[in-house]
């Protein structure tokens, strides 16, 4: 997984509450078994109105978005965090995220910049004011900054989380250094639970 | 030291504890479908990878198999070709797959809890965001991203911070006309679409010890439309009673072991949560939603509410964006609003109890003239025992079509929709824009209402027809 570090770039605001994981990512582009090419889905009812921002000249070229609380509720369909990174997202910032896309947009390398219902408005402002504004997430700071507006807010993103994005780690890779721990948690597992025997694998 | 039911299924999955980050969580029971897994083995088997517990991993078809035709080779190549890949991949890694037109195929939160494969204390986990049903049975249960099934594949662990405990305690008894799923609704209009955000609920109160298996199903299933992790129920004589006899549940003495252990399983006398939200059984009515998301419902005797009295800017502005999406004026009285189409099925109300309930109102009855009307069991076996009652004729006699087992118009990504500017009065669990077809506007109600729809053709309950 790429390191991100500091993410600098333009910015699209979709100051919009609760939206679900269903307008990121339409459950037709689901039946794709690769994990790009979700560029054109990303807001794909959305983007038929022209006003959009996404549709807004330069929105292309952006790498943070700014929307509002819980962003990415409903399904755990990781497509939609693939879906903003395809489009050329890296971050996206609000005041708040919904459990399961907070933790995939870690798992895959996006990161959720968590900042206050204030601080989101004073963002979608400044780019409502100027479009082409620079934008900084510094995960290193946790820090979201617009210089040309004198904006600089913090964000919340664990501990765990901002060591993850910074140094690009697999989390696999990290969880089997605890393999002995496994094994051995897994000899002493209620009688009971069920198995499924498993067939003949090829 | 006291302990919440959450705490003490936690705990005893705790594998370690590292320095570096969140705990490391064992998984009992990992569940498996064909959209959310194929890019998963690809990660697998790209870094040599193999599945280290194929005996604790189970898979089903379910999310864009047809619901017509099952013998015929799947006409829409992209879902054929995920629907094969997953084939594949069970074989190649040796995981059992409920292969679509086999006795056991069914939505992956209906066949779980039929099988015996859910069980009290567990932690289940699916790439699928209504895993959160199965905590009806006193498991952690909760959905994962597609990079976390890839980790669960190889590890059998999951890396997970610990949420919040949050009660939703239901005191007194529901009114008779009104189910689970009218309950379940009104929980989230209480909570809010993310009030949940970062909690495990823990529904608990005399209307919830009540409830079926079925009915704590529904409930559970939708603790993720209020935004929470995951949502339990601790186990009691229902429970046990449901599991006893089960393919997968613990048999003879080994019964009795699990018995003992699963009565341990309920939050000790005074142990504190980090929320509490009360709601009161008696004032649940029917339920229908009139906005974009699950916590946008209203009584089916109220109006479509006014956006101008919401709290606050947001609430207000969402409120009207979604009425706009969804082409209604406020003051509308609810059971003035005509259907195209109504949806009977998904993993919130699918299965045999939600059936019966829908066709005890339609028996002898006809489909409203020009509603389109489905009924899709949430599986092969549902739909085979649902037969054997005879279910299926008072459905078909009253005009609905008879499907054969799946998500279908839940998500919509099979091929059945519903089209652009329709309306559906669905017992499913998302009236998200667009999410049963593009434009079109999903009302989430009960069985029992959305059969009385059918036949009125606008919003109704049984005692109305």
């Amino acid at each position: 997984m790429q390191k991100l570090s500091k993410i600098t770039g333009t910015a699209v605001a979709v100051p919009r509450s609760d939206i679900d994981t269903d307008q990121i990512i339409p459950a037709a582009w689901l039946k794709r078994v690769e994990r790009t090419g979700f560029a054109d889905a990303l807001f794909e009812a959305w983007r038929k109105d022209p006003g959009f921002p996404l549709n807004q000249p330069g929105a292309d070229q952006a790498r943070v978005l700014v929307a509002g609380p819980n962003f990415g509720c409903g399904s755990s369909r990781e497509h939609a965090v693939w879906a903003l990174q395809d489009f050329g997202f890296q971050a996206v910032v609000a005041p708040g995220f919904a459990d399961i896309f907070r933790g995939n947009a870690i798992s895959a390398g996006l990161v959720p910049a968590q900042v206050t219902a204030a601080a989101a408005d004073q963002l979608a402002d400044a780019l409502a004011a100027d479009p082409a504004a620079q934008v900084v997430v510094d995960v290193a700071e946790r820090t979201v900054s617009i210089a040309s507006a004198r904006i600089a807010v913090p964000f919340e993103l664990a501990d765990f989380a901002q060591w993850r994005l910074l140094e690009g780690l697999d989390d696999i890779g990290l969880t089997l250094r605890h393999e002995q721990e496994i094994s051995s948690f897994e000899t002493q597992r209620a009688p009971w639970l069920p198995v499924v025997m498993p067939t003949a694998a090829n | 030291m006291t302990a919440r039911l959450f705490d003490k299924v936690w705990d005893r999955h705790v594998v370690a504890t590292p320095a570096d980050g969140p705990a490391l969580l064992y998984i009992d029971l990992h569940l498996i479908h064909e959209v959310t897994s194929p890019q998963a083995f690809e990660g697998l088997e790209l870094a040599g990878r193999k599945v280290r517990r194929p005996d604790l991993t189970v898979a089903t078809m379910d999310h864009d198999t047809p619901t017509i035709a099952i013998d015929k080779p799947i006409a829409d190549p992209l879902a054929a070709t995920q629907v094969d890949r997953l084939r594949r991949n069970c074989a190649a890694h040796g995981i059992t797959l409920h292969a679509l037109g086999s006795r056991e195929q069914g939505i992956v939160h209906v066949i779980g809890p039929q099988l015996g494969l859910t069980q009290p204390g567990m932690t289940v986990v699916c790439g699928d965001s209504h895993t959160s049903t199965h905590g009806a049975f006193g498991a952690l249960a909760f959905g994962i991203g597609t990079t976390q099934v890839e980790h669960v594949l190889a590890t059998q662990t999951l890396r997970q911070v610990k949420p919040a405990a949050m009660a939703v305690t239901v005191q007194g008894e529901l009114p008779a006309a009104c189910t689970a799923k009218d309950l379940v609704l009104a929980i989230i209009r209480t909570l809010g679409v993310g009030g949940g955000a970062g909690s495990v609920i823990e529904y608990r109160g005399a209307a919830i010890s009540a409830l079926s298996m079925e009915g704590r199903m529904t409930v559970c299933n939708m603790s993720i439309e209020g935004g929470a992790r995951a949502g339990l129920i601790a186990p009691d004589d229902t429970t046990f009673g449901y599991l006893e006899g089960r393919a997968h549940s613990p048999k003879g003495a080994m019964w009795e072991r699990a018995l003992d252990d699963w009565r341990t399983l309920a939050t000790d006398e005074g142990a504190a949560f980090d929320s509490e939200v009360f709601v009161d059984a008696a004032a649940v009515r029917p339920a229908v939603t009139w906005g974009t998301n699950p916590a946008q419902s209203v009584s089916i005797d109220d109006t479509v509410p006014d956006p101008a009295v919401l709290g606050t800017p947001a609430e207000r502005q969402a409120a009207q964006r979604a009425l706009t999406y969804m082409g209604l004026t406020p003051g509308t009285p609810i059971r003035d609003i005509f259907v195209d189409t109504v949806f009977i099925g998904s993993c919130t109300n699918g299965r045999l109890e939600d059936l019966r309930a829908a066709a005890e109102v339609v028996r002898g009855r006809k489909v409203h003239q020009g509603v389109r009307a489905l009924v899709v069991p949430g599986s092969a076996r549902v739909r085979a025992e649902a037969e054997a009652e005879g279910l299926d004729r008072h459905f078909t006699e009253a005009g609905f079509e008879w499907r054969y087992a799946g998500c279908s118009m839940c998500l919509a990504m099979n091929g059945d929709t519903v089209g652009p500017g329709q309306r559906c009065a669905s017992t499913s669990n998302r009236n998200f824009e667009g999410r049963q077809g593009p434009g079109g506007r999903t009302h989430l109600v009960s069985p029992a209402v959305a059969a009385a729809t059918a036949v009125a053709g606008h919003f109704s309950t049984p005692g109305e027809l």
